[in-house]
């Protein structure tokens, strides 16, 4: 760029001021409740009130002693897991089908596997309690015990039904960027669609696939709209906070919440550095 | 039809294998979200057709929860009121995220990636805890009454800040605002610059390129965040929980609440048809807009 002079500035260059302070507004407004929620999880008084009278690390300290907190932190990671190791295996197929092959049913497939994003949680959660309860057996019995560690089914088939559609639709959008011409220079060469598969394939999709999986483990971390339904005997963390919201708010809570945003956090920076560039663009400023 | 079908993106050449090949690769997905998903959904569905007594489900078919929710005046309110809130809700949406999208889109020359990143980061921060920050700042003895008072703005806590019809439009605003945004910056993103000179050229001002051009051709963008705006705010039942007050139900918290402490799974059931109702029906309109678009998936 060379030196602005009147004459060189495009004549409505006001505009990129006037939009980009109204960005940052819109900025402040999205980050508000994130930065009061952080904020206050290091407050001293029990109130969340203005101005804040010290700062403290005492209900930080109060969660790590809190077993529930622990117990319910523990399940959560057990299930974002879970979720996420499964996910990857189902949503890598099914994006493969998807993109490689053509069979009938095509669009109604398509359509059955992205309506758990398209359709509100509520309706996933609702759905599967309907599903659970046919057999007349309480939600709280669905748990299994495995190495002394419980595994919620209605929650791990839950979180894991919506995490095939993030997994799929990460690696999809991965491999239709892929020019087909790589695979059928392997194939030209002599190589079986396995072959092709684990040494072309598998490599250039490999950062999406984890990419989606930390997705999945991330959204599953927090979820709460369709968890609420389908809670058994124990906690996850979000659970776990809602049922504490119904007693009142504690700085506690606002550690908790702090958590998980940490985790939240993590998980969108590694995917997104996995994924790369995300967005493609054709801009002014892009080569 | 087999081989004339199965060609793959792999070879030119139609291989009879091709097919099964993908349905062996498909079956996995596709029976767990049959089985998990699909049949608990039209289990879902059956259970609007039966009935409640005593609070144990009679398996019998009847079209009682239908003439409930036609017939008694508390429940097309409430689908009224959930509508209107989901329709000013997404019009707050498209104005908040016109600017933002369109700056990053058009404007911003550095650091894209990373303000995109920080557009993304909200919607994976938990919903739970954002929906109840919005309760620590708007409560009576709250963040904002807090430092009004501390301000000399005020002299006493407003009271009318929480538990209304308004923090319940703000706080969904803001939850849902990423999915507004991230369509359409990708709209505006894909928009040829030539066009915007061309407008130029030909002698139109800021605000006629703005909207004869731009806004046409980002209409599949704001008509896709609009979908996910609207489809959210319906199917909610977190926010009028935490934030609404007691007389602005909307149809999610109706709906789970039928589904929890009043125990009425029939009736719950049949309330998720008028849901499932509006959001089919913008799914076709947005589909005529070309907003559901020839994506990947």
């Amino acid at each position: 760029m060379s030196t602005p002079t009147a004459i060189a500035k495009p004549p409505r260059d006001w505009s990129a001021w006037a939009l980009g302070f109204a960005s940052l507004l819109i900025y402040a407004f999205l980050y508000l409740p994130i930065i009061v929620v952080v904020l206050y999880s290091f407050s001293a008084t029990k109130v969340n009130a203005w101005p804040i009278q010290g700062y403290t690390l005492d209900w930080y300290r109060e969660l790590r002693g809190d077993t529930e907190i622990r117990n319910a932190i523990g399940l959560s990671v057990r299930l974002g897991l879970v979720a996420a190791l499964s996910s990857l295996v189902l949503g890598t197929l099914g994006a493969l089908a998807l993109d490689r092959y053509r069979f009938p049913f095509k669009p109604g497939i398509r359509f059955l596997i992205v309506l758990p994003i398209t359709l509100p949680g509520i309706v996933t959660g609702i759905a599967l309690l309907a599903f659970f309860s046919l057999t007349d057996r309480p939600l709280a019995q669905w748990t299994i015990q495995l190495f002394g560690l419980s595994f919620p089914i209605p929650l791990i088939v839950a979180h894991i039904t919506f995490s095939i559609t993030l997994v799929l639709s990460t690696v999809a959008a991965r491999l239709f960027q892929l020019p087909s011409s790589l695979g059928e220079a392997s194939a030209d060469l002599g190589a079986t669609p396995w072959r092709t598969f684990r040494r072309v394939t598998l490599p250039l999709i490999f950062p999406a696939m984890l990419s989606g999986a930390i997705l999945a483990f991330t959204l599953s971390f927090d979820e709460v709209v369709v968890s609420l339904f389908l809670k058994g005997r124990d906690n996850t963390l979000p659970l776990l906070i809602w049922g504490r919201l119904r007693l009142g708010l504690s700085p506690e809570i606002n550690a908790a919440a702090t958590v998980i945003t940490a985790v939240s956090l993590v998980g969108i920076v590694t995917s997104t550095v996995l994924l790369g560039r995300t967005f493609r663009s054709g801009g002014p400023g892009n080569e | 039809m087999a081989t004339t079908v199965a060609e793959s993106k792999l070879t030119d050449q139609p291989q009879p294998g091709q097919m099964l090949r993908g349905i062996a690769l498909l079956a996995p997905p596709v029976v767990w979200m049959l089985v998990f998903y699909l049949i608990p959904l039209v289990i879902l569905l059956v259970y609007a057709f039966w009935s409640v007594d005593y609070l144990t489900v009679v398996r019998e078919l009847t079209l009682e929860n239908f003439k409930t929710i036609v017939t008694n005046d508390l429940y097309p309110r409430v689908i009224l009121r959930t509508i209107a809130i989901a329709a000013i809700v997404t019009s707050i949406d498209i104005a908040l995220a016109f600017p933002i999208a369109y700056f990053l889109a058009r404007k911003v020359t550095k650091h894209r990636e990373l303000l995109l990143m920080l557009v993304i980061f909200p919607l994976w921060s938990s919903y739970l805890v954002r929906a109840f920050a919005w309760r620590t700042i708007l409560g009576t003895n709250g963040i904002l009454n807090s430092f009004l008072q501390w301000a000399h703005i005020t002299d006493q806590p407003l009271t009318f800040l929480l538990f209304s019809k308004e923090a319940m439009v703000l706080t969904f605003s803001q939850v849902w605002l990423p999915f507004m945004i991230l369509p359409l910056y990708t709209v505006l993103d894909q928009l040829p610059k030539s066009l915007l000179e061309a407008a130029a050229d030909l002698g139109g001002n800021g605000w006629q390129t703005f909207r004869r051009v731009v806004l046409p051709l980002a209409l599949p963008g704001v008509v896709a965040g609009s979908l996910s705006v609207f489809s959210l705010t319906m199917g909610d039942y977190i926010t009028p929980t935490l934030i609404g007050g007691p007389g602005d139900q909307l149809i999610g918290k109706i709906i789970a609440d039928n589904f929890g402490t009043a125990n009425n799974w029939p009736l719950g059931a049949a309330l998720v048809f008028p849901l499932l109702l509006v959001i089919f029906t913008m799914l076709v309109v947005a589909n005529r807009f070309g907003a559901l678009g020839r994506s990947s998936v």
